[in-house]
Parts: C-alpha cells; sequence; structure tokens
C-alpha cells in the first residue's frame, strides 16, 4: 500500500510539471481528486490493508498535498494570465491632452465673490440693488444738498424720465435701511456710472462694493476694527490701516482709509506715490440725515459705512493695467480668469 | 494749493519743531498733503553786491566785464545780462556758493575769469523773471547774505484741493495756521490790522445791492495816493512760491490777502469807478473781462456795475476797463461775499474759473470782508506811507448767517467714538479751533465759529469730527462691536446669479463677460439690428450711446463677432440690467437678466440651438427644480429667428426666450458660422417657487423598458402634450423618455421614444404589456406619430 501511494505522489509530480493552462489542471484535479479518481481509489484499497490507521493516515496526507499543490498551480497560472494581461495592455499617454475650452467668470466676479465670502462670515447680508435710480436715492436721501457739484451733469447721467445712473453704490443706503431698519449689517456690490471720458485708469461704468453696519453704540473704534480685519482678510496679510479726514456729505466725521503698501512694506515706493500708504477707500460714521431719512432712530443708533472698488480691488488684485479690458468683451483676455 | 511754512510762520510760532512731521500730522488731522517743496536749500552763498565799472568785453556783444564790489573787495565778474548799469546792487552769487544747485567757482568766459555770478530772479528762483539781473533796490549794505533779509528758504506744501471743499476757512494761511496751532497747542497770533472805525466820519462809498438773494455782503472803501508801484520782494517771494506771479503792487496786494485770510478782494480803479450796484441783466450782455476776452453774460449771472455800467462778474473777474492802470493811485477797493452756488454755477457756463471763485464756491465767511479789509489796509500803508483813506468803510450786509450753538455731553462723544476721550481735552480742542465753549461738568454748549459756519459744522455729529481728528485717529484704541449675532438674510435672486453663473462656466465652459447699459446703435447697425429707441440718457457721451438696452442679446452678439477669430467654438453670458418700458409711475421698468450665446464655425445650427437649449433647461431644473416648457415665441425681437424661436415658460410663466439669429443677423456676424442665444429673466426665476424634492420608493420589481419608433413631423411636436398623453393612456407607464431623433436625407422623420414600464406590486408580464403598449400608441397616434412596424 504504501508502495503504490508513493508510486502516485510521484506520478503526480509529472503530471502536475506537465500542465500549463487551466483545462489541464483541472482534469488532473478531476483524475486524481475525483469521485473516481485515484486517491478515491486508493481509499477503496484501504479495505484490504491491515494497518488501516497508518494507511489512511499517508492517504490523507496525499489528498491533502494534492489538493493545496493543484490550488497554488491554479493561482500561479491566474497570476500569470494577469501579468501578461497587464504586459500586453495599451500604455496611455495624458500628457498628450487635446485643447479644451474652459469657462471663465469675470474678473469683477471673483473679486465680489471673495470679498462677500468674508462678510457673509462676519455676519453680513448681501444686497442688489438697481442700476437706475432717483435723484432722492442717489443724493438727496445721503445729504447731497440741491447744489451740489456731484449733481451736474459732467458726472452723471440723466434719464429722459428724470431717474439716472446712480453714481455710488450709497445710493441704495435707503432703500436697504428701510428693508431692514435696525441692527444692519449688509453689503451691496453693484455697478456705478460716471460720465467722464474713459483711459487706462477711468472708466464710466465700474463696481463698487458698499457696506453698512448700524447697532447701538457703534462707534468710529469699531469701524477701524472691521475695517482693518475685513482688509487683512481680503489681501491675506496683517494690514495697517491709516484714517485720514476726508469729506463725504452722507458721513460725519469722515474718513479717507489708507492701508500700509504691500510692495514696499510702508518705506515708500512708485506704487505709493512714496508715502508708504495707500488711499482704499472712504468710509465714516452714517450721517444723522442719512439714516433719519432711513428711517432709523439717531438717538438710538449709531453706524458705519464704507466704499470699496471692487474694479480697483480687482486691478490690483490681479494686475490688470488698464481698466477698459473689463467691459471690453475680449476673451483673449477675459477667459484667463478661470473658475476656482 | 501751495502753502509756505514761512507764511504760516506769521501766525504761529513753529519753530523747535521738525516741519516734515507737522506736515505729515496735518495729512492726519485735517487733508491730505500731496508734495512738500524745499524752496532755497540749494541756493548759499548770495550777498548783496554793487556794480563798480561797466566795460564791454574786446569782443562779445552781449557780454559785459564788471568790477563788483562785495563790502570786503573788488571781484571780477563777466556778465551777460543786458541791463548791468555802473553803480547798480545786485545778488551776486561768490565763489564757493551755489544757486538752484548750481556750484559757483572762478570760470573763464570769453577769454576772462568770471569770480562769481550776478543773478537773476529766476536763476534765484525766486520768480519767474529771467530778463536781467536783479536790481535790489532795499537798503541793505554790502556783503549782506541775501537769505538773511529775503525769504529765499521756505519748505512750500501742496494740499490736494478736493480735500478742501468742504473748509472755505482752510483756503488761506491763516486757517492753516490756526490748523498748525490746534495741532501742536502753541497760541494763534493774529495779523496785523487798522482799525476801520478810524475811518467812520469820512463819507460813505455809494453801494446799492438789488440782487439781495445773489449777495451776503457787500463792503468797500475808498483810497487815494498811492504810488508805489512794485511789491516788496518778501511779499513778492511768497505770492511766487504759493503759484502766483507778482503783478503790480496794488494786484499782489489783493492776492496776497486773498491767499492770508482767503478773501478775494478786487481793486477797481477810482477813477472809472466811484460807486457800486450789485445786480443781474434780465437780458443779458457781452462783457470784457480783464484778461481781455469777451464773454457772454447770461440773466443769472451776478454782475457789479458802476451806474449801471458793468465793471466785474460778481465773484469771477473784474472788468477789463476798470482794471488797475500804470498810473493808478487811487481805487475803490471791493470786499463782498456772494452766493457760492450761483459763482459757481457762472464759473460752469463761462468755463472760467478762478482763485476767486473756487474760494467763493466753498461757501466764504462773510466776518471776513471786514478782516480783510482792515488787513489790507495795513499792508498798504506799511509800504506806502502816503497812501490816504477817503471814504468810511461801507458795510452792505444783507444776509447774515445765524450764530449755530450745538449742545451734547461727554456721554454722546464716547458713544461716537468708543473710547474715552477726557472733557479737557475737548475744551481744549474746541478752543483751539475757535469755538466758544462753555463747559459744565461733562456738558458743553459750543458756539461755532463764523468761518465754520456757513456749511460745514451745522449739527453735533459735527463736532465729533473735530474732536477725534485733532485727537488723532492713530491714537485710538480699537475694539470689535457689541453686536448681537443674527442669521444672515439671504437673498434669493443673488443666489439665482450665483448659480446660473457656476453652471454656465462649469458644465458649459461658456466665458463671463461685461458689457454696457446702453446700446451701441453703430455695433447694431453692423450687425443689421433695429434697436430704436428705448429710455434715453439725456447727456450720453455719443448719440450711439443714448439708449438704454431693452434686451441683452444684441450686445452680447457684438461681443461674439468680435472675439470670433478666440476659438471655432465658444459661448459667452452675461447678467446685466436693461430697461423694458416704463411703469404706471413714470420710472423705469429694469429688469435683470440673463444673456448667453454660444457661436461655432464647426457645429451644425441645431447642435448649437440644442446647446442652449440644454442650458436653460438645466437652469431651470437645478434651481427650480422644474421643466420649462419651449413653445413657439409669440413676440419675437426682429434679430431673431422669426421661424426658430421660442418662449421659455415654468407654471406658465414666461422666463425667457431661446432663439437662433434673423439669417441675415447671422450672416452679419460671420459668412459661415452657427449661432444660438438664450435670454432667461432672473426676478421671474427668483420669484417662481422651487417644486419641493418628493421622495419616492423605489419599486422592487424591475422596469421593463420598450423603445418604440415613430414617424412625425418634428418640429410640431410637443414633448410635454405626448408625454401627458401616454401617461395618461397607461397606468403601468412609469416614464416616457427621448432616445433618438432620425431625420432621413428624404426628409422623412423619426422619433424613438422610450417607455418604461413599472408596477410596485408585482414583475409585469407580457401579457400585462402588450395591451398597456397598444394603449400608448393609440394615444401617440391622436397626436399625429404612426407607429413604424
Amino acid at each position: 500500500m504504501k508502495d503504490r501511494i508513493e508510486q502516485l505522489r510521484s506520478d503526480f509530480e509529472a503530471a502536475l510539471g506537465s500542465a500549463t493552462d487551466a483545462s489541464e489542471l483541472e482534469a488532473l484535479r478531476i483524475a486524481y481528486l475525483g469521485k473516481r479518481g485515484h486517491i478515491a481509489a486508493l481509499m477503496q484499497g484501504l479495505r484490504e490493508v491491515e494497518d488501516k490507521k497508518t494507511a489512511g493516515q499517508l492517504i490523507n496526507s496525499l489528498k491533502t498535498e494534492v489538493e493545496d499543490r493543484i490550488k497554488n498551480a491554479d493561482e500561479a497560472l491566474r497570476r500569470a494570465a494577469v501579468d501578461r494581461e497587464i504586459r500586453e495592455a495599451k500604455k496611455y499617454n495624458p500628457t498628450l491632452a487635446f485643447p479644451r475650452e474652459m469657462g471663465s467668470y469675470h474678473p469683477i466676479t471673483l473679486a465680489t465673490r471673495e470679498v462677500e465670502e468674508i462678510f457673509r462670515t462676519m455676519g453680513f447680508t448681501i444686497e442688489n440693488y438697481a442700476e437706475i435710480v432717483d435723484d432722492y436715492e442717489c443724493f438727496e436721501a445721503l445729504n447731497i444738498p440741491k447744489h451740489h457739484p456731484a449733481r451736474d451733469m459732467q458726472d452723471t447721467y440723466y434719464l429722459e424720465n428724470g431717474q439716472l445712473l446712480k453714481t455710488h453704490t450709497s445710493a441704495a443706503q435707503n432703500a436697504i435701511m428701510k428693508k431692514y431698519g435696525a441692527p444692519l449689517r449688509a453689503i451691496f456690490p453693484g455697478r456705478c456710472f460716471r460720465n467722464e471720458s474713459t483711459d487706462a485708469c477711468h472708466e464710466n461704468t465700474f463696481f463698487q462694493m458698499e457696506g453698512m453696519m448700524i447697532d447701538e453704540d457703534i462707534s468710529i473704534s469699531n469701524l477701524i476694527y472691521f475695517m482693518k480685519t475685513m482688509l487683512s482678510e481680503v489681501f491675506k496679510r496683517d494690514v495697517k490701516v491709516r484714517l485720514r479726514p476726508g469729506f463725504f456729505p452722507f458721513v460725519e466725521p469722515g474718513f479717507e482709509l489708507d492701508i500700509n503698501c504691500a510692495i514696499c512694506g510702508g518705506e515708500g515706493c512708485p506704487s505709493c506715490k512714496n508715502s508708504g500708504w495707500l488711499e482704499l477707500c472712504p468710509c465714516g460714521m452714517i450721517h444723522p440725515n442719512v439714516l433719519e431719512a432711513g428711517g432709523i432712530d439717531t438717538e438710538r443708533y449709531t453706524g458705519f459705512a464704507f466704499g470699496l472698488g471692487l474694479t480697483r480691488l480687482a486691478m490690483m488684485k490681479y494686475g490688470v493695467k488698464d481698466i477698459r479690458d473689463f467691459n471690453s468683451g475680449s476673451l483673449k483676455a477675459l477667459s484667463q480668469f478661470k473658475s476656482r | 494749493m501751495l502753502l509756505s511754512m514761512n507764511w504760516i510762520g506769521d501766525f504761529v510760532d513753529l519753530s523747535g519743531l521738525d516741519k516734515r512731521s507737522l506736515i505729515h500730522n496735518f495729512t492726519l488731522s485735517t487733508a491730505e498733503v500731496e508734495d512738500i517743496i524745499v524752496k532755497g536749500e540749494d541756493t548759499y552763498g548770495v550777498i548783496v553786491a554793487r556794480i563798480l565799472s561797466v566795460e564791454n568785453h574786446p569782443t562779445s556783444k552781449k557780454l559785459h566785464l564788471l568790477k563788483v564790489d562785495t563790502g570786503s573787495g573788488v571781484v571780477d565778474i563777466v556778465c551777460g545780462a543786458p541791463n548791468v548799469r555802473e553803480g547798480m546792487r545786485v545778488a551776486l552769487a561768490t565763489d564757493g556758493g551755489a544757486v538752484q544747485g548750481h556750484k559757483i567757482a572762478p570760470a573763464t568766459i570769453a577769454g576772462f575769469t568770471s569770480y562769481g555770478m550776478c543773478c537773476s530772479e529766476a536763476e534765484l528762483g525766486i520768480s519767474d523773471d529771467n530778463s536781467g539781473i536783479w536790481e535790489i533796490t532795499d537798503d541793505i549794505p554790502l556783503g549782506t547774505d541775501i537769505k538773511s533779509v529775503y525769504d529765499v528758504d521756505d519748505i512750500i506744501f501742496e494740499v490736494d484741493n478736493k480735500s478742501l471743499t468742504n473748509r472755505p476757512d482752510l483756503w488761506s494761511h491763516y486757517g492753516i495756521a490756526r490748523e498748525f496751532a490746534t495741532i501742536t497747542g502753541r497760541a494763534l497770533t493774529a495779523p496785523a490790522l487798522v482799525s476801520l472805525s478810524d475811518f467812520d466820519t469820512l463819507p460813505p462809498v455809494e453801494i446799492d445791492v438789488r440782487a439781495t438773494d445773489l449777495t451776503r455782503r457787500y463792503s468797500a472803501i475808498k483810497v487815494e495816493n498811492i504810488t508805489r508801484r512794485v511789491s516788496p520782494v518778501n511779499m513778492r517771494i511768497r505770492l511766487y512760491y504759493c503759484g502766483s506771479r507778482a503783478i503790480n503792487f496794488l494786484a499782489d496786494l489783493t492776492n496776497y490777502v486773498m491767499m492770508e485770510l482767503g478773501q478775494p478782494m478786487h481793486a477797481f480803479d477810482n477813477r472809472r469807478v466811484d460807486k457800486i450796484e450789485v445786480q443781474t441783466f434780465p437780458r443779458g450782455l457781452k462783457f470784457v473781462t480783464l484778461d481781455g476776452i469777451e464773454r457772454n453774460i447770461d440773466d443769472r449771472m451776478l454782475m457789479i456795475t458802476s451806474g449801471d455800467e458793468p465793471v466785474a462778474i460778481a465773484g469771477v473777474m473784474g472788468g477789463d476797463a476798470s482794471k488797475i492802470e500804470d498810473d493808478t493811485t487811487s481805487l475803490l477797493l471791493e470786499s463782498a461775499t456772494f452766493d457760492g452756488v450761483s459763482v459757481r454755477k457762472t464759473t460752469t457756463r463761462l468755463g472760467l474759473r478762478t482763485d476767486a471763485s473756487m474760494r467763493y464756491e466753498k461757501m466764504l465767511d462773510p466776518e471776513l470782508c471786514s478782516l480783510a479789509t482792515a488787513r489790507l489796509l495795513s499792508l498798504l500803508f506799511e509800504c506806502d506811507g502816503g497812501a490816504r483813506v477817503i471814504s468810511s468803510f461801507t458795510d452792505a450786509y444783507v444776509n447774515r448767517y445765524p450764530t449755530i450753538t450745538l449742545n451734547f455731553d461727554k456721554r454722546y462723544v464716547d458713544r461716537y467714538t468708543g473710547i474715552d476721550i477726557s472733557s479737557d481735552t475737548i475744551v481744549t480742542t474746541l478752543t483751539a479751533l475757535g469755538f466758544g465753549v462753555v463747559r459744565s461738568g461733562d456738558d458743553f454748549s459750543v458756539t461755532v465759529p463764523s468761518w465754520r459756519a456757513t456749511k460745514d459744522v451745522t449739527i453735533k455729529a459735527d463736532i465729533i469730527e473735530e474732536i477725534t481728528r485733532i485727537y488723532g485717529y492713530d491714537n485710538f484704541e480699537i475694539f470689535t462691536s457689541e453686536s448681537a449675532l443674527l442669521p444672515v438674510r439671504e437673498e434669493t435672486e443673488k443666489t439665482v446669479e450665483d448659480r446660473i453663473k457656476d453652471i454656465l462656466v462649469a458644465s458649459y465652459r461658456m466665458h463671463e463677460v461685461h458689457s454696457y447699459i446702453w446700446t451701441d446703435e453703430a455695433k447694431c447697425r453692423e450687425l443689421g439690428i433695429e434697436t430704436a429707441g428705448g429710455m434715453r440718457i439725456i447727456n450720453a457721451q455719443t448719440p450711439d450711446h443714448q439708449y438704454i438696452r431693452r434686451t441683452m442679446i444684441p450686445t452680447l452678439l457684438s461681443v461674439v463677432k468680435e472675439n470670433r477669430g478666440y476659438a471655432d467654438t465658444f459661448g459667452i453670458f452675461e447678467i446685466g440690467h436693461i430697461v423694458d418700458g416704463v411703469l404706471e409711475n413714470g420710472y423705469c421698468n429694469e429688469k435683470k437678466k440673463l444673456g448667453a450665446v454660444i457661436f461655432s464655425r464647426t457645429e451644425s445650427e441645431e447642435s448649437v440651438f440644442l446647446r442652449a437649449r440644454d442650458a436653460a433647461l438645466e437652469i431651470c431644473r437645478d434651481i427650480l427644480h422644474k421643466s420649462p416648457e419651449f413653445v413657439s415665441a409669440s413676440e419675437p425681437y426682429s434679430f431673431m429667428h422669426p421661424k426658430n424661436s421660442f418662449d421659455i415658460t415654468v407654471d406658465g410663466v414666461k422666463v425667457g426666450y431661446l432663439s437662433v439669429p434673423h439669417p441675415t443677423v447671422n450672416k452679419n456676424i460671420d459668412k459661415k458660422c452657427a449661432v444660438a442665444f438664450v435670454e432667461l429673466f432672473i426676478e421671474s426665476l427668483a420669484a417662481t417657487p422651487a417644486a419641493d424634492i418628493k421622495y419616492s420608493e423605489p419599486s422592487r420589481f424591475p422596469a421593463i423598458d420598450i423603445d418604440l419608433t415613430f414617424t412625425a413631423d418634428i418640429g410640431a411636436v410637443s414633448f410635454t402634450a405626448l408625454r401627458t398623453a401616454a401617461l395618461g393612456a397607461s397606468a403601468l407607464l412609469n416614464d416616457c423618455s427621448v432616445r433618438d431623433i432620425y431625420t432621413g436625407e428624404d426628409g422623412t422623420a423619426a422619433l424613438t421614444l422610450r417607455f418604461s414600464f413599472l408596477s410596485k406590486e408585482r414583475t409585469l408580464t407580457k401579457q400585462e404589456l402588450q395591451p398597456a403598449t397598444d394603449a400608448v400608441a393609440e394615444a401617440l397616434a391622436n397626436l399625429g406619430l404612426t407607429l413604424k412596424v
């Protein structure tokens, strides 16, 4: 019996060595491990053996060995097949891309969204407003007297029905105060119009963003804090701010806000006309007459307002030298502002 | 405006202080200084000397050989000036000295050595006179450094005029000196004045103010026996440094007082002007101003007349006929306040702005009239001992500003500032600025000085600025507010806009552009688009830009045309405002609209059209969770294709339109191109309620899809109609969608639809499906779809 077992083992070795694919291997498995296979036949032969226990163990060990060897061979064959598939696979090349147009946002949209996001996180509502307003909204409600030069024809586009194209985003202050009342935190970006001839630095159509914060006891100290925090976020650095007196009829006191020049770090350079400071935005405490016109109780509430030149901000941010590029419609210029 | 530190120094002692940092503080507390110019720094070693002898150069016609007495010796000078004369006292730049940076050393000129240079005023930088060397007429010992007697050294700074628009008091050295005095805490010294009441017994000037609405105050005084013709050197230097040319003594004197106190004055030749009327002329007239130009005076321009003969445009410029001549010895001196708005309008209409009119526009303090007269007379007597006043100071003060008193307490100041500025500081600051302050504990009652009360300081919030700017914003401690945290209110329109931009940029690869709110008629003509009218801008820069656009598309088609070389295929869009007629109250019906245009050279018009359709579809589905309807346009614009233009509706409301261009317009964009466009109305989209997302439990049984092909007139089919019909025909039909659209070359068309049958209770059997399919096909047959077998 022992000899038969050993004979079968060496026969299996030989047969396994010559099996080269999955079907031959399956035939081998059936021949040895099948119900009528060689190992089953050996088991049949056990009846004639005296030391059944020893012989049985030997047969079982052969069976386990055959099972393992076939399983291993099967795995090796599968591996070889996968290896071959990989070897024969086509090699792709990601470097050879066909040009495919990307969409683009207008740079004003990108700059506006960035600023809006900052204010949203600071609890400000973002408001839309009309581009065509009336004299009351644009001037009278903002404490700009009847004969103020700002109302002259050379600055303002007037329409035949008496309305006008808004010359500043401040024109929305009154309506927004009336809409929400106090307390109020809102920003309102918008397009403004000034009747002037255009050149690399001047456009008759440009974007501003106005902001207002009104509550009990809003102070100049708060204004400086908010402007510094907001501008540090916009410019992604710890900006220094400086206030100077500035005159705007709708604020009192009114300020010109400067930030320290990033290019020279405040030392003085051509960009900041050697002053170390860049004039950035007018701001101030909202004039009591303006609050009153907006239906807000000036004994209880104070507030600040500021204007930010979005077009100018976009020029600074993206290094646009000619303001006219923004309204040119030229895709050579505008398509560079891919989505973020 | 240019300001002289020397001049300011007449009124406030700034000795021992760094002038540059003073000027910097002035920027932070008062108004922006744009430039600082140091005068005289590079001129030194220039002394008073006398020409002893003048000899002609042997060969040069221009040059002279001079012996010049320096007070300590005689030097040889070669000089090319035409006006050299024996005995003349000159400014001699000596060896080792310099004039405006030009170093002086012995130099050989045409064979002779010159040991210095006789200077002209221009060479010294104290005037623009370069006609000859400067003759010094003052009695000064030879050898004296000219800088020790003349104010060649000065620091001039320029203040941005715009930052002074609200401060009439700052259009003068005295007003600026008051700011410096307040900033530094030093005393302000008043200028020397004569007492006008001394002349009360003299006969008055005849003054008749007829236009009392345009005049606040008109005062005049007469002076005679003035013999001085040339102004003192230091006066001329100051005027020159501050941007004004010296003319003659009397003109210089009025300019000097204007720059010193801010009050424009006018000197009429008393031989021609002996009495005054202030009036307007209902029919206008022609008038020659002293610059020799004839001007058209209209009925609203205020005029000064003498015996009804016009002699000056009030507050702007005097007349040529009554100006000071070389032989003028007596004058009528005007010191008046005219209405600022009237003066500004006059200058605008005339196109003539003067130093005087600029000041009047700012609303001058009428109190200045008498002060300026008293000051001018003081300077006149100082320079010309023989001058004599021959009239009383005659004063027609027709409109006084009211005195303004403001009451507030420290709590009010604290609330505005957010910091603690002491009551003592408040009193000191306001007092230094000229406010009358009565303090009782922490309560203040403040009287506004006349020079701030014309429009600038009227309410108590104005006082805050005075206190804080002098306190210094750099000195503020900064704090966040104590406002309550509230939810941010979201604007639907804004959300809709942002979403549309994202979809068009990310999914449709379009480019966002900006254009103008007005139609560009010239560009529209190029495209063959008739725009005809709309809301008109009355002062447009060109007639082609006078109408506000009524739709976004024509402008965007121009933009597409201009970019047609950019790529074979591209899309652009803009969200902008348009005006769609007027409302009942006459106001513009302003709307916000999306315009999007797709252009291609390589794709078919239909495929471009369908992509535009997809964009509209996706926007509506994304924002509203609703599919829009497309129906043939009821009133297409002339630039749209009459057949292929569609209204886009949601819930029966029009939210936009979709179209390809009219063939003529298309050809004008480019000979061979496909274009399609969409316009969506932002307000309509924002106002349409979005459908809620309704969840439906998925069936546990499989859906069975059956594709059927029909012959059909594709252009006439409404998918919504046939879908509704199909779903109505069988309860087992779950959905219906388009699989294929085929158009044969012979014009036949076929539409393949996929019908998805589904039950939630069981797997459907063939026996159930056949009748369901038949019912659906029959329903569609009624709509003109014939099932292909």
